[in-house]
């Protein structure tokens, strides 16, 4: 495919990003040579633009009426009984040959994920079977579900209709974010319009299946994100994720079977059920097929969450939805290009990438949900990140040891680094204890702690060791930990690994 | 409560509930467990040798069955498991990242590999994580010596630390547990083993976690001691010196102690003890696993009471002159109750002995061989109606014990608590029918004063009436034990020493009787009796009791032999009384000659519990001053009366208890009665209380303070705080201790 040949991609994502150039025929200028070969090449795709007609929240700046009259002239729940009537399977073959794969950051394809709910024999099963919809959103720089509940709330319940139909659970609870209070409301009203249609309930729009939907309020924890933790805490314990296995599909909330699944996951089912997986999976690359809302904050002129393909590169991203990086492309420093938790990229990587799943992971980093946090040459970067390491060591549930005592460690060694009070050996001691910690934890949030210090430290590594160098030369030599060698007191019997008397640290690169 | 009748918090534990793994060990021994339900087998393999394992089972016991050590913190194989200190990490094939092999359940055909770099790597990083936040107190720390965190970080444990973060290490407050649970939180790390039992076990759910990540903090929340019968299994669960025994703080170093495994006597479970020792002193008291009697878990009366053993102790025989106790030589004082028998003109009946709460079965045998020789029948025992003869009868085994096992409580489907408490009689059996009731639809009921049992129960009532409607097939319980497969009645021993108790054991007696194809049959035995005593199934079973005739003979002499709950007032005035025992409590106040004896942690003798499963004691130290062993004192009396025993050591006095009933020396077993007895039993109480009429008075708690029920804990003072924290209420004046004279001495 094309992105086999990187040079070619790079030549090709570069006229992409010139709308002079757009019209060229660049194709000819990758042949190398004349040939008589008659074996045309396969058409170029380029990504982005999505047209109005194509895009699935059509209110999701609220600009209209969020309620059931503005969603039903949107064309929610129209025929939404004849979805249903499809049965399960036709649902979730849909959703399987639509290509959509979870919105929430992990990238799980959906059609499997949801068919993991009727495993054979899954009728004879007397216990309830539930669908969450994971409305938690409190990943830094993430924004796009509220604007689904705020101003799309009804493509949500349809949509926990028709994958509640097709995983035949009896009920789903949607876990908004304590937070997000007017958006709870919109979903509530929402919930209670559908109710008074007869779109919910028993009997849920006259197909014969009956089907409830419940609002639960978080209280304000990030960790209430994870899926296991979010049924704990919808349980009404403390939101700590669970050990896995037993999967959620086994025993989930209540001990029941479940599945969790994001807003956006399941707010355009409907649409691809209506409007077929072919035209979903038109979009975008193969195996990251589909729409997405993208969040893009941060130093962009406009910063906003905006609905486009899937694959669209990153700098037209940036340029056509955001008004371009604030003081042009050059200034840019950096882009997490998927909320918080993904590693840093710097400039050259960001005008290649293409914002899928694939090419991002392929580029180090990972498209989590969407949300795009723009930097420019006036942000501290290792300021930045210290701030993240802040975020995580505040929101671990303390629950498991690598992640409790990891993110402190992490914070407190990233904030010495903003200020460069610290040896230059103890940036690979840093990038260690966030592989101590990385996979070894209950859930992703050790990991998501760790990946942005490892982005940094990769990417970014002379700028820490720049303060480093600097802070020594202002206040003499610097042990491990931050202690300063001047305030060494001799007459104490001070360890002898504190690292006061190392050499300078040009001269450790001489050392073997 | 929270009652969560599902499979997914069960903890892995052996016991019949959740039964996963030890089916090598042979634990099915007694006639109940031996249908101890075993899932199929799985094969895989662990670091390159295949091992079979119940399905099931998690990677960890797979992985200890291999022979592979797999270091854990936060695993413990009777709790529900947490899967969060990370230690027990493991590799498995094709798994990309290390698993927690807690947490993982064991699958056919699995590779593990337990001793591969990345394992090595893993459990290095979780250590120097758990060691980052540790204070380095080691030496000052009362878990020095048997800390699992000490003892791990040798293998896994860097020699120097990288962490020297300017900012410190984390500092938790310390919380309050009450006077047996000292807490010494900077050294937690967050296990949360501690809130599992607490939760699972106990049934104490306000202890938790609060806080969030590096703030997680283990407690109550709101400062409260630690109200439990069990909170000091705590102690041993804490994998560092976070909870660590308060009484028994800065005392002794566990390589100092000799171990001496034994049998609890605070009440009549039998738990199953290690007695730490340093020279003449018990330094304290750890349970010892046995899966039929008290799984790992000990009650604080048996764990906190021994320092009642330095206390009030009688170290020489004593005769009375005038109103004063004079010391006396052994031989004086055996001549003084020689003369004293002359003297006093007992005859016959008149001569009495009165087995005491903690009387063995060895002394018991021997004093009853006595007095019979005596031509005396009058043996009494230390209970309320103790010198008539028993409602129950002791010539079927099965009216007075626990028919059903310890272990046989989890078969239970419905249980019906007659005139009992038995978070307070039996403690360790309470946490069973806790242990069931949170993960099986088991439904329970009580008769009698209503108590906080540990689990919820339908209330019936609290007087022969109630009992009557229940055996009457009145009310929704009724109902529910009609349709339950395995129905138990627990019946409290204060039940035949009530007023009522002749009719109520009637209508027990019939209602079994009546519905004997499911309360008595071959595999079940669904009628129990709760002793809360440990020499009551012994004296039972050895027929230390009363002849009818006897019952109504006003003695002239009396024997107490460890008697010290009876009323001053039964005793007639001018008789010749002679206490036996090891405490100067209320029986040696009423005694013209004390002979001074040994305490259970001071001789080797046989108890029987409740079950009827006999148990030997073994002697950790040597008694205190002069006192001798029981058996011994008796045996010696009996030259100096003139009537001499016929057994000159313990052996021999053995054979003389296997000629009584050969179960008392068939050590560790219970035996099942057979049907057919088990029924005659309850037609014998049937005939011998027909007729008898209820007078409907209330039953009431034999057991007002758990904390001081016998000699021994009543000379405690650790039981003496925990009376005043728990039963009280007051403040029990420990957690002051040190707060403003510490401060002016650092």
């Amino acid at each position: 495919m094309f992105k086999a040949s990187p040079s070619s991609s790079q030549t090709l994502l570069r006229a992409a990003s010139s709308a002079s150039r757009v019209s060229r025929p660049f194709r000819a200028k990758l042949r190398t040579s004349r040939s008589l070969a008659t074996v045309a090449d396969p058409p170029v795709r380029r990504y982005g633009g999505l047209k109005d007609q194509d895009r699935i929240f059509t209110n999701a700046f609220c600009r209209h009426d969020h309620g059931i009259k503005g969603a039903m002239a949107r064309g929610d729940w129209h025929r939404t009984k004849d979805i249903l009537l499809k049965g399960d399977s036709w649902i979730i073959q849909s959703i399987k040959n639509s290509g959509l794969r979870g919105r929430g950051g992990a990238g799980f394809p959906s059609g499997l994920k949801w068919s993991f709910m009727n495993k054979p024999g899954w009728e004879k099963d007397p216990r309830p079977r539930y669908l969450v919809i994971n409305a938690d959103e409190g990943e830094p720089g993430t924004c796009k579900d509220r604007e689904i509940l705020r101003g799309d709330p009804h493509k949500l319940i349809e949509g926990c209709l028709v994958a509640g139909r097709s995983m035949n659970a009896t009920a789903a609870y949607i876990y908004i974010r304590g937070e997000f209070y007017q958006e709870a409301s919109h979903v509530q009203q929402a919930i209670n319009e559908a109710y008074a249609a007869g779109f919910l309930g028993k009997n849920a729009c006259g197909s014969g299946y009956s089907f409830d939907v419940y609002v639960h309020r978080g209280a304000g924890a990030y960790i209430c994100g994870e899926e296991t933790a979010l049924i704990e805490s919808i349980e009404g314990k403390q939101g700590k994720p669970r050990l896995k296995p037993p999967f959620p599909a086994d025993v989930g909330l209540f001990g029941c079977p479940t599945t969790v699944a994001n807003v956006e996951t399941v707010a355009v089912a409907p649409t691809i059920c209506r409007r077929g997986s072919s035209w979903f999976a038109g979009f975008g690359r193969e195996r990251n097929q589909g729409t997405k809302l993208y969040c893009i904050s941060g130093h962009v002129n406009n910063p906003c969450v905006v609905e486009e393909e899937m694959s669209i590169p990153l700098r037209e991203l940036i340029d056509k939805h955001c008004g371009g990086v604030v003081g042009g492309w050059d200034n840019l420093l950096g882009i997490i290009p998927g909320g918080s938790s993904v590693p840093v990229i710097p400039i050259d990587v960001c005008g290649e990438v293409l914002m899928d799943y694939d090419s991002l992971k392929d580029a180090g980093t990972g498209l989590g949900t969407g949300a795009v946090i723009v930097m420019n040459k006036s942000t501290d970067i290792v300021s930045a990140i210290a701030r993240l390491s802040h975020f995580y060591k505040h929101e671990s549930c303390g629950q498991c040891t690598p992640c409790r005592e990891g993110t402190t460690w992490m914070m407190n060694m990233m904030d010495r680094m903003v200020e460069g009070r610290g040896h230059v050996r103890e940036i690979d001691m840093l990038l260690e204890i966030t592989k101590q910690v990385e996979g070894r934890t209950i859930c992703a949030l050790g990991d998501a702690a760790a990946w942005p210090i490892q982005g940094l430290m990769r990417h970014f590594r002379p700028e820490v060791e720049r303060r480093i160098a600097d802070f020594r030369a202002l206040n003499g030599a610097v042990g491990f930990g931050g202690h300063l060698a001047s305030a060494a007191d001799d007459t104490l019997a001070l360890p002898d690994n504190l690292g006061l008397r190392l050499p300078e640290a040009n001269a450790q690169v001489a050392a073997p | 409560m929270l009652r969560l009748v599902s499979t997914v918090s069960r903890p892995t534990s052996t016991g019949l509930l959740g039964k996963v793994v030890s089916t090598h060990t042979p634990q099915c021994s007694s006639a109940f467990s031996a249908t101890c339900s075993r899932g199929a087998d799985i094969t895989l393999t662990v670091d390159g040798k295949e091992v079979t394992v119940p399905q099931g089972s998690a990677l960890i016991q797979a992985c200890e069955a291999a022979g592979a050590t797999i270091p854990r913190f936060c695993y413990h194989d009777r709790l529900a498991i947490a899967g969060n200190c990370r230690m027990c990490l493991v590799e498995v094939e094709r798994s990309p990242k290390p698993v927690a092999s807690c947490a993982m359940p064991a699958m056919p055909g699995s590779k593990v590999f337990t001793n591969t770099p990345l394992v090595h790597e893993a459990r290095e990083g979780v250590m120097e994580f758990l060691l980052a936040n540790h204070p380095l107190d080691c030496p000052v720390c009362d878990q020095g010596g048997e800390c699992d965190l000490q003892d791990q970080s040798m293998r896994y444990g860097s020699d120097r630390t990288r962490f020297h973060e300017i900012t410190g290490k984390r500092a938790v407050e310390n919380k309050d547990m009450g006077p047996l649970v000292k807490t010494s939180m900077n050294r937690c790390i967050q296990c949360t083993r501690c809130v599992r039992f607490a939760n699972e076990v106990a049934g104490i759910e306000e202890l938790g976690t609060t806080g969030r990540g590096n703030d997680m903090q283990i407690g109550t929340y709101v400062e409260k001691t630690m109200d439990s019968e069990m909170s000091g299994n705590i102690v041993d669960l804490c994998p560092v010196g976070a909870l660590t025994s308060k009484p028994y703080a800065f005392h002794a170093r566990p390589w100092e102690l000799k171990n001496t495994e034994s049998v609890d006597v605070m009440d009549a479970v039998g738990s199953n003890i290690r007695i730490d020792s340093r020279g003449v002193q018990v330094m304290r008291i750890q349970p010892k696993t046995n899966d039929d009697v008290n799984e790992e878990w000990i009650n604080d009366k048996t764990r906190y009471a021994f320092d009642g053993l330095r206390f009030q102790r009688l170290t020489t025989p004593l005769v009375k002159q005038g109103d004063r106790f004079v010391p006396a030589t052994w031989e004086n004082a055996l001549t003084a109750i020689a003369e004293g028998l002359t003297a006093s003109g007992a005859k016959g009946d008149e001569i009495q002995a009165v087995a005491g709460h903690l009387a063995d079965t060895e002394a018991m045998v021997a004093l009853k061989d006595l007095v019979n020789r005596l031509g005396s029948d009058n043996l009494g025992l230390d209970q309320p109606g103790g010198n008539r003869p028993p409602i129950h009868g002791v010539d079927v085994r099965s009216n007075y014990l626990f028919n059903a096992t310890i272990p046989g409580v989890e078969k239970a489907d419905a249980i019906l608590l007659v005139g009992t408490n038995p978070r307070h009689e039996a403690a360790v059996l309470n946490s069973r029918i806790r242990k069931s009731w949170l993960h099986t639809p088991v439904e329970i009921a009580l008769i009698g004063e209503r108590a906080d049992t540990a689990y919820g129960y339908d209330y019936l009532g609290d007087s022969a009436k109630a009992l009557a409607d229940f055996v009457a097939g009145k009310g929704a319980f009724a109902d529910k034990f009609k349709n339950a497969k395995n129905p138990l009645i627990i019946v409290g021993s204060a039940l035949s020493e009530h007023p009522d108790g002749k009719s109520m054991y009637n209508d027990l007696a019939n209602f079994v009787e009546k519905n004997k194809e499911r309360l008595v049959t071959p595999t079940w035995n669904g009628f129990s009796v709760l002793q809360r005593v440990a020499s009551r199934p012994a004296a039972y079973d050895v027929g230390f009791v009363p002849s009818q005739r006897a019952s109504t003979t006003k003695p002239k002499f009396v024997y107490l032999l460890n008697a010290d709950e009876l009323d001053p007032a039964s005793i007639p005035q001018d008789a010749f009384v002679v206490y036996h025992g090891h405490h100067g409590d209320l029986g040696a106040q009423l005694a013209d000659v004390c002979l001074p004896a040994t305490a259970y942690t001071e001789k080797a003798t046989t108890w029987v519990n409740t079950e009827g499963r006999t148990q030997m004691g073994r002697a950790a130290v040597s008694a205190p001053g002069v006192a001798r062993e029981d058996w011994k004192i008796v045996r010696a009396l009996s030259e100096v009366i003139g009537t001499p025993l016929p057994y000159d050591d313990v052996l021999a006095l053995r054979d003389r208890l296997w000629e009584i009933s050969p179960t008392l020396v068939r050590y560790d077993t219970t035996e099942a009665t057979s049907v057919d007895v088990a029924l005659a039993g309850l037609k014998l109480i049937a005939s011998q209380t027909a007729g008898a009429k209820a007078v409907g008075t209330p039953l009431r708690r034999p057991i007002t303070n758990f904390y001081q029920t016998d000699p021994i804990s009543r000379a405690s003072v650790t039981m003496a705080q925990c009376t005043r924290a728990f039963v009280k209420g007051e403040n029990y004046g420990f957690s002051e201790v040190g707060k403003g004279s510490q401060a002016a001495f650092a």
